[in-house]
């Protein structure tokens, strides 16, 4: 009895191993690559190109943790007085490690009033999210917030 | 069947900044998930969205797979005339769907 419920154990345990060892394979070959915060910094580059980007001014919120990446809401607002001299041209919002580094790009204008977005992202991992914000005046301004996700968007399959 | 929900204020006071807010019902399938025999499901997503005011175009945005499903987007306009709000969304496999919503401004 005793001998027989151990090498229920073991076979178990051998089966479920190499279950594992199997499923790795396609999971890695099928994965996405992943974005990194270099392929981060080359999207930041496509938008601003050369100029500067200053910490300041804008505002991202999202929550610090979320049970589930596949809904996570996310504001942002810019501080601006959205005058014909000094508004807000667009919104740039970017992510460290989906496996696209764009979120979105909002193009607002003088006639928005208020410089505030809000949607709905996906995240499918505990990571950096920037918004950076492009002003009449050529200058860019960013914000960034670090969210924990503990179910993560994007890699569960369909069945 | 694609439908749009809309929220715009029936009445603002001139030079009054409104919010809009606009959902759209869509799958945004990212084309990174697969389905349990391995195949990748290809993607489908709204990759633009925009509104008009009277025909001028104040706000535009563009979509990535990292947009959630039934994408919610709203932002903020000053109330300057009445008239009409156009949206209009873009996407993969043809998709385009368009609302609108009007507004009196005293």
């Amino acid at each position: 009895m005793h001998i027989n419920k151990h090498s229920t154990r073991r076979r178990f345990l051998g089966l479920a191993g190499s279950a594992a060892a199997f499923g790795t394979v396609p999971i890695v070959t099928l994965r996405p690559v992943q974005a990194t915060p270099a392929t981060l910094a080359t999207a930041i580059r496509n938008v601003v190109g050369t100029a500067v980007v200053h910490a300041g001014k804008v505002k991202l919120e999202v929550p610090p943790l979320v049970e589930n990446g596949n809904t996570v809401p996310m504001t942002v607002s810019v501080s601006n007085p959205m005058t014909r001299e000094d508004y807000v041209k667009s919104i740039h919002v970017f992510n460290e490690k989906n496996p696209q580094p764009n979120i979105g790009n909002f193009y607002l204008g003088v006639q928005a009033g208020r410089a505030q977005i809000s949607t709905r992202i996906r995240l499918a991992d505990s990571q950096k999210v920037v918004a950076i914000a492009h002003l009449s005046d050529g200058s860019f301004w960013s914000a960034t917030a670090d969210v924990v996700v503990t179910l993560a968007a994007c890699t569960e399959e369909v069945i | 069947m694609p439908s749009a929900l809309i929220n715009v204020p029936a009445r603002a006071k001139r030079g009054d900044v409104i919010e809009i807010k606009t959902l759209m019902s869509h799958i945004m399938e990212t084309g990174y998930r697969h389905t349990a025999t391995g195949e990748v499901i290809p993607r489908d997503i709204i990759t633009s969205f925009a509104c008009r005011y009277n025909g001028a175009e104040i706000f535009r945005a563009d979509l990535f797979p990292a947009i959630a499903a039934n994408p919610f987007i709203s932002f903020f306009t000053v109330a300057a005339e009445s008239g009409k709000f156009e949206f209009e969304w873009i996407g993969d496999k043809g998709f385009s769907e368009t609302a609108s919503a009007s507004i009196i401004v005293e």
